[in-house]
């Protein structure tokens, strides 16, 4: 752990001194290539410049911040009810989930909480962010490793998830659904039994792509052992999710935290994987949303009746105090550290997104691999565009 | 648990909170009372929830070193916090009536601050599942200057990118960062975004409807009334 | 024995048609066929639906879409090379079409090393393909340009080897020759299908068809194209009919690199000779030079969805994997098929 630093700076040294003898036998001189920020492979506005010597990298520099929209600037203006209509764009492809943290902090500092069926259903519409996420996770993979035909599948199956997140919440994307004290709403007639037939989709959906793509050979020469993660770095960058628990540290915090879900009222396996390489990561994900389908089928079992908000004010004030609260968003670790001043909106929210830690650790992982290998990394870290620029 | 009540009594590093049944919480923060002594200013620990700690200024690194030894390993986050309120409010001002007169106290929060400007971090130790947040105070300095505070970044490699949102946002300088370029702005922006006397220029050109629109739901006449006689935005 | 008795010219412009015929039809069918309509099924989705029946007009949409387009040369790009490239490629499918035989007497040309003009000819593209990487004056398209250069002289290689194996059985590098002695001959004396190489020579055929797969740089070896990571490589600045051109060209070497296939390992154009009693190629029937190229499109449109079902469903293999592949499995591989087959071929 200690030996991190030094580590990293004797691999750069080495990368120097190897550019430096190139340059003197071969008379060659690296290029420096730009990856993005219109570029296929950053699904998004990531910028990375590359020096590449031949098709190695040297060294790797990501720059973010084209799609930086000042969240954190702009919950300060906004009342507490007003900020979950932003942050529902942090990750824009896990809307739901992105509320969650933030309601849970202000209720937290409201020191209410919210009635247990909408609970249930927070954690339900929860995981279905999960689904639709980690979904087209799986089917893109394929596309950044040029087979094209998992993404349709991806995209037909997610549509039934999406379908509904919107027969429940009234929005595809941007759900905004989740209140301080409960829910907007409660479910619609039919809706449970319809998630059911879709769960059993997402699972045939999660077989289709474990026989096309993870058995595949070449999908598993391209993946494994490329970008390996030791645990303790991982750590040490504060990576989370399943970029986390690929390199084998056994961390969910669905599991292991106290918090207002009905997480812990389901069973599930927390999967991990020794191997901290790209397939891992794949291989985790792919896992979880299998995980996530059955969590979702448990807690449809047993969701309780009742009211789905608590008694809370109209003019929604919080008091004093700070919060942190975080959960295990879709791409990871999503948490908002909220100071009150006892006023209608937050003093300060600092939201830590999953991606931007993720990413963090690319100028540490991509150095002395090859291009192609740079895309599969990147691809297996997973990161939205939206995440790491808040 | 009340944070409300907790929040009105303030508790020093002598005083162990009396509602002591959180020895886990405890163990850490005399853990770390025994590393760093009296650097360790003020603690605020909510049995059962979390933990805050402030330290001095020139501890912060080895406050992130004590932590790593504890068991501490996974680096969560590192921002900083403006205390000063805001010169423009909330935003809602209406832009043709003289700036209205605003308090320029500073209040801290949690576990107390002498300064303008703290940095918090959060760590957390993943076998024991739980996590600490810690900030420090970043010295005042005159205007044009930038804060100076130790980095992070040779006990948390992660700490890097955190560092530079929070340079390019707030300023502060963190002294032994190998590499503070701006990750958002452009290199020739000038001003620090988060601070909050930096204006956000779309609230003042256009003022925000907002808290204004709100009307009570037919209905709801007498509950509504009850809670907007505690909030002074439904009546402006 | 028709185009015999026409005037020089007239036979010349016969065989110009016929060139653009057996280059564009490949060309267009394997686009609709297997690009739009197959790889929808594949992907539980329909296709171009709107342009007439069935979609089936799309393609004339395409080039039309393509035609109208502005023709972009990037200003640091060195211009005549820029505008050359696609050419080139093109011209390579063309000349490569000039040694594949129809029919008994359609044929654009029946020389005797027809097998070795076609091998030889097929990496005048790579010209293309490099110069069209440089002068983009893109670093994309160079190293997609570079990353082409060596694959397809990688994969020349295992080709041309698995070829020798079909020449020594065969005993001629004439195309012609190589159709006949399938179609004439007999798996130990019962000539009921005559002897297509694709039953002796397997292991060549293998060989053959993944080299093809690599030299048309189709997935799973696309990487000089590759478009997740170099943004289709050499191709990225171009745009306009220039973009169309590499297009035509892309498909049509598919088609003419399946009618190849089908020559050299699945008995060409003919039909067991010994349906109808022929015994040499004088002997065959004048009507095989209408029902020749018909068989041969069925046999070329099989090779070609093996091609495309291929590209879609496989992820692409890395730069090295793939060098690691041709040199250290395909070229042992086809070189110990020669040693079989000529140990073979002087036992029996």
């Amino acid at each position: 752990m200690t030996d991190l630093i030094d580590r990293q700076k004797l691999s750069y040294i080495a990368a120097q001194a190897a550019d430096a003898r190139l340059n003197v036998e071969l008379e060659t001189e690296g290029m420096t290539l730009n990856i993005g920020p219109q570029h296929p492979a950053t699904h998004g506005t990531l910028r990375i410049i590359v020096r590449l010597d031949g098709e190695q990298v040297v060294w790797a520099d990501p720059s973010a911040g084209y799609m930086h929209r000042g969240y954190e600037k702009l919950t300060e203006v906004r009342t507490f009810p007003q900020v979950t209509t932003l942050i529902n764009r942090i990750d824009w492809l896990g809307s739901f989930a992105n509320e969650v943290p933030f309601i849970l902090a202000a209720e937290q500092l409201m020191d209410i909480e919210a009635p247990p069926r909408a609970q249930w259903i927070r954690t339900i519409l929860f995981e279905l962010s999960r689904i639709a996420n980690v979904s087209l996770f799986l089917g893109d993979l394929g596309v950044q490793l040029g087979a094209i035909t998992p993404v349709f599948m991806a995209f037909r199956d997610r549509e039934y998830v999406l379908n509904l997140i919107e027969g429940a919440t009234g929005g595809r994307f941007h759900p905004n659904f989740d209140r301080i004290g409960g829910l907007k709403d409660d479910l619609p007639k039919g809706w449970i039994d319809e998630t059911r037939q879709v769960m059993k989709k997402l699972r045939n959906f999660c077989d289709e792509i474990e026989n096309l793509l993870f058995g595949n050979k070449i999908f598993q020469d391209r993946t494994r052992g490329i970008g390996v993660i030791p645990p303790a770095v991982a750590q040490q960058y504060g990576l989370s999710g399943a970029n986390l628990r690929a390199s084998g540290v056994d961390w969910d915090l669905r599991r292991d935290q106290k918090i207002a879900l009905a997480y812990d009222k389901v069973d599930f396996k927390v999967w991990t994987h020794p191997d901290g390489d790209s397939f891992a990561r794949c291989w985790i994900r792919l896992q979880e949303t299998r995980e996530a389908t059955k969590i979702v089928d448990q807690l449809l079992d047993g969701i309780p009746s009742g009211p789905v908000m608590a008694k809370v004010p109209r003019i929604i004030k919080v008091p004093e105090g700070e919060a942190w609260v975080s959960t295990e968003n879709p791409l990871g670790e999503m948490g908002y550290y909220v100071v009150s001043q006892g006023d209608l909106g937050p003093f300060r929210v600092k939201i830590r997104t999953a991606s931007f830690n993720n990413i963090s650790i690319v100028p540490w992982v991509l150095r002395g691999v090859y291009v192609p290998d740079v895309i599969t990394i990147l691809a297996s870290l997973y990161f939205i565009l939206g995440d790491i620029d808040k | 648990m009340d944070p409300l009540s907790d929040t009105s009594t303030s508790p020093t590093a002598d005083e162990t909170p009396a509602l002591a049944s959180d020895t886990l919480r405890e163990g850490i923060v005399d853990k770390l009372r025994a590393a760093l002594g009296d650097q360790l200013l003020d603690v605020k620990l909510v049995p059962g929830t979390d933990l805050w700690a402030r330290v001095a200024t020139e501890a912060w690194r080895d406050t992130g070193l004590a932590l790593r030894d504890q068991g501490f390993h996974y680096f969560c986050f590192l921002s900083a916090i403006d205390w000063l309120p805001s010169p423009y409010g909330r935003g809602e001002d209406d832009p043709t009536a003289p700036a209205p007169e605003r308090s320029t106290e500073i209040v801290h929060g949690y576990t107390g601050g002498e300064t303008r400007f703290q940095v918090f971090a959060r760590v957390t130790d993943i076998e024991r599942h739980i996590g600490v947040t810690v900030k420090a105070d970043v010295p005042d300095v005159a205007a044009g200057e930038s804060p100076v505070i130790e980095s992070w970044v040779t006990n948390y490699a992660g700490a890097n990118w955190h560092e530079r949102e929070c340079h390019e946002m707030f300023g502060i300088t963190f002294a032994g960062h190998p590499d503070l370029r701006n990750m958002y702005l452009p290199t020739d922006f000038e001003g620090y975004p988060l601070r909050k006397d930096f204006p956000l220029l779309a609230r003042l050109v256009k003022p925000w409807p907002g808290i204004v629109d709100v009307e009570p739901l037919p209905g709801e006449g007498d509950e509504s009334t009850d809670a907007a006689a505690d909030g002074e935005g439904a009546s402006a | 024995m028709i185009a015999v008795d026409l005037p020089y010219w007239a036979q010349s412009l016969l065989r110009v048609l016929g060139g653009t015929v057996a280059v564009l039809l490949p060309a267009g069918t394997i686009v609709y066929l297997f690009l739009f309509k197959m790889m929808s099924f594949m992907q539980s989705r329909l296709g171009p639906m709107e342009a007439g029946p069935y979609g089936s007009m799309q393609l004339f949409a395409e080039v039309g879409k393509w035609l109208q387009k502005e023709d972009i040369q990037p200003a640091l790009a060195d211009k005549k090379i820029f505008k050359i490239a696609p050419l080139i490629v093109l011209v390579s499918t063309f000349i490569l079409v000039a040694v594949v035989p129809f029919g008994p007497d359609a044929y654009f040309t029946d020389f005797e090393a027809g097998v070795f003009y076609a091998l030889a000819v097929s990496s005048v593209s790579v010209l293309g393909i490099l110069i069209a990487g440089w002068s983009s004056a893109n670093k994309y398209s160079l190293l997609g340009g570079l990353r082409a250069a060596g694959q397809l002289i990688a994969y020349e290689l295992p080709m041309v080897l698995a070829v020798v194996g079909v020449v020594i059985q065969a005993g001629s590098m004439n195309m012609q020759q190589i159709v006949f002695a399938q179609n004439h001959g007999s798996i130990f004396g019962w000539d009921g299908v005559g002897n297509p190489y694709v039953l002796t020579q397997f292991v060549a055929f293998g060989v053959f068809m993944i080299a093809v797969q690599a030299e048309l740089t189709q997935t799973p070896f696309d990487m000089p194209i590759a478009e997740s990571e170099l943004v289709s490589g050499y191709m990225t600045e171009y745009s306009g009919f220039r973009f169309l051109i590499f297009f035509i060209a892309e498909f049509a070497n598919v088609g003419i690199f399946a009618l190849i296939a089908s020559v050299l390992f699945l008995g060409g154009w003919g039909v067991p000779f010994s349906w109808f009693g022929w015994d040499s190629m004088d002997a065959v029937d004048d009507w095989m030079n209408v029902v020749g190229p018909l068989i041969m499109i069925g046999k070329m449109l099989a090779l070609s969805f093996l091609i495309m079902w291929v590209r879609f469903s496989y992820p692409r293999l890395r730069e090295d994997q793939l060098q690691r592949f041709a040199w250290k499995v395909l070229i042992p591989v086809s070189l110990v098929n020669i040693m079989l087959t000529a140990i073979l071929k002087v036992a029996f």
